[in-house]
């Protein structure tokens, strides 16, 4: 119940939000909260803590970008393109952390994203430190002009919408019970005769695949790949808006997205204070409030 | 391309090596009794690279003392307080994690991580400030027959490694260190046995942290100090950690050693690689040895 009202609340909001809000700003708070969604799906649903999800996200900028900006593709298929190669990427890495377990699995993500950033530095077509730019937007089936940042908005919303609602399938399938049967008693799930490993690995590779769209979203947007993109205080920041909007639950990242885009945003003037900031509010989460926004409020309606 | 110049990238990649061993030494004793990664250690070596540099240039500035800690006592000074930090960290927020999933440890870690490093962004400039206060006795170069080596860097290279050994020897052949490996087998029956295992722990905690401070200290006046420094560092420490193992004390600081040893080659033969190579040679080990080099499956 609880679901539906606040699906219906999102549909809302975001359908008016270019009308009283900055479009641009907006459009990246869906592209961070598909991020963040998609990194719940692992972290809250299978219990898995991957500490290399910005290799996605900025990963799948960056091969986005080159394909539309090099080769002319269009938005939608240079969107596709980058999230093809994050597909590719995320069952790679995917495939190499699951053979270890818990703390040494986020050790793992977190040191093969950083192959990914030097990749990015380095690489000729990346454009380095200044990350790879004049990233056209394009038209959209040949007719609608994604320069104009209103089309551009129901463009990404519709993005979000179809991200959100393949993470929402996949929780609520069979496949998504196993999951989290995984999360509960990994050996259980194991003795009940579940490949427990392949179920990881498909999660994995979903993960990074809406993770990889996010990111490529993102690059259309901004007509930019960053650097900051693929640096692992972005995996960290992720991380942040999961938790704070509520580890698995379905909204719960979408909440915890915007509210740290917003406060991060308000706060953009005091400099490097916003990282200690987001730190103090990172260590009062772990804490003290390991349930997130939605998680409180679902426990608080739950009770009556 | 000469065997000189061969032996010199080898030696400056033992002298990064010994830095990575005491890092992952510090993680490994952490990790053993906690099974906590300290994802902080990296902001602890570089908080440990500035409170030497405030002691040397800053003292009168901030603080209107007009005393200038040198670079030996602050070899003694710094890591008793950046210890003394991992011991209040340690009691006051971990303790209370304890007993949920480990990955929280980790988070809280790193949003200390980003506190530390968001503080000292504000008053450093992060490309670097350079620590002023090398002794006079180590500048200069010593010969080494085959080549000419900085003094101090072979300092450092000895000094650390004797600090390692030293780990390694309490740990595994004192009464102490016997305690300490019977809290990590089985917590709950070395308490019963009498021993102050939550003392235990929060000292060890301590000591990880001073590690790290201390490394930071040795590490001041060859890298300027910035507050990235401990950031970039500790992932690459990450990933010395799974080759190794967290298994044994000596398999963090001999996979340690030779990860920089082979970084410090790398810069010879293939310099792009360089930054990357470890993390290659971790999904090889991942692949083949999952476990870690020296680790145990369990």
């Amino acid at each position: 119940m609880m679901n539906r009202i606040l699906f219906v609340l999102m549909l809302i909001a975001g359908l008016t939000a270019p009308f009283y809000a900055y479009p641009v700003f907006v459009m990246d708070l869906l592209c961070f909260a598909l991020f963040a969604c998609a990194f719940n799906l692992l972290l809250g649903y299978v219990g898995l803590l991957s500490f290399g999800h910005a290799a996605f996200f900025g990963g799948a900028a960056y091969i986005s970008g080159y394909a539309i900006k090099a080769w002319g593709f269009s938005p939608i298929f240079g969107i596709l393109t980058g999230t093809g190669f994050t597909l590719i990427l995320g069952f790679c890495f995917g495939y190499l952390a699951i053979r270890r377990q818990g703390i040494y699995f986020a050790m793992v993500t977190l040191a093969l994203a950083q192959i990914v950033y030097f990749m990015a530095l380095q690489m000729p077509f990346t454009g380095g430190e200044n990350g790879l730019q004049g990233i056209p937007r394009g038209t959209l089936f040949g007719f609608i002009d994604l320069n104009n940042s209103l089309n551009m908005y129901y463009f990404v919303f519709a993005i979000f919408l179809i991200g959100f609602g393949i993470i929402y399938r996949t929780i609520h399938s069979p496949f998504g019970e196993v999951l989290q049967a995984i999360r509960e008693n990994e050996s259980r799930a194991l003795s009940l005769g579940y490949d427990v490993d392949r179920f990881k690995l498909l999660a994995f590779v979903i993960s990074a695949t809406l993770a990889g769209l996010a990111g490529a979203t993102k690059a259309v947007i901004f007509q930019f790949a960053a650097l900051t993109n693929a640096h692992w205080q972005t995996s960290g920041e992720v991380i942040l808006m999961t938790l704070v909007g509520g580890l698995g639950t379905v909204f719960g990242p979408v909440v915890g997205a915007i509210t740290v885009g917003a406060l991060s945003h308000e706060l953009s003037a005091f400099g490097s204070w916003v990282q200690v900031i987001l730190g103090t509010i990172f260590v009062i989460c772990v804490m003290t409030f390991r349930r997130g926004i939605i998680g409180e409020l679902g426990r608080v309606l739950n009770k009556k | 391309m000469s065997i000189q110049v061969i032996l010199a990238q080898a030696l400056l990649g033992l002298n990064v090596g010994v830095f990575y061993a005491m890092l992952s030494l510090g993680l490994a004793v952490i990790f053993g009794l906690l099974n906590i990664i300290n994802f902080a250690h990296g902001a602890m070596y570089m908080l440990g690279a500035f409170i030497a540099l405030i002691g040397y240039s800053f003292m009168d500035q901030w603080f209107g003392i007009s005393i200038q800690i040198g670079f030996w006592p602050s070899l003694i000074i710094v890591p008793l307080l950046v210890g003394g930090l991992g011991i209040l960290i340690e009691r006051t927020m971990l303790k209370r994690l304890y007993d949920l999933d480990h990955i929280y440890g980790l988070l809280l870690t790193f949003g200390i991580t980003l506190i530390l490093q968001g503080l000292f962004s504000n008053y450093f400039n992060v490309s670097g400030t350079p620590y002023p206060g090398q002794p006079d006795a180590l500048s200069g170069v010593v010969n080494l027959g085959f080549m000419y080596f900085p003094t101090y860097r072979l300092f450092a290279i000895v000094f650390s490694l004797v600090v390692c050994f030293a780990t390694w020897y309490v740990i595994e052949h004192t009464k102490l260190g016997s305690r300490l490996r019977a809290g990590v087998e089985n917590p709950q029956l070395t308490q019963t046995f009498g021993l102050n295992v939550p003392l235990m722990v929060t000292l060890t905690f301590g000591f990880g942290a001073a590690l790290a401070g201390l490394a930071g200290v040795l590490a001041a006046p060859i890298y300027s100090v910035s507050p990235l420094m401990g950031a970039d560092l500790i992932i690459v420490v990450f990933a010395v950690v799974v080759i190794g193992g967290m298994g044994s004390i000596m398999g963090a600081i001999l996979s340690g050693l030779a990860l920089g040893l082979i970084e410090g080659l790398t810069k010879v033969f293939y310099p792009p690689a360089a930054s990357t190579v470890i993390f290659f040679l971790m999904v090889l080990v991942l692949l083949f040895r999952p476990a870690g080099l020296f680790g145990k499956e369990k």
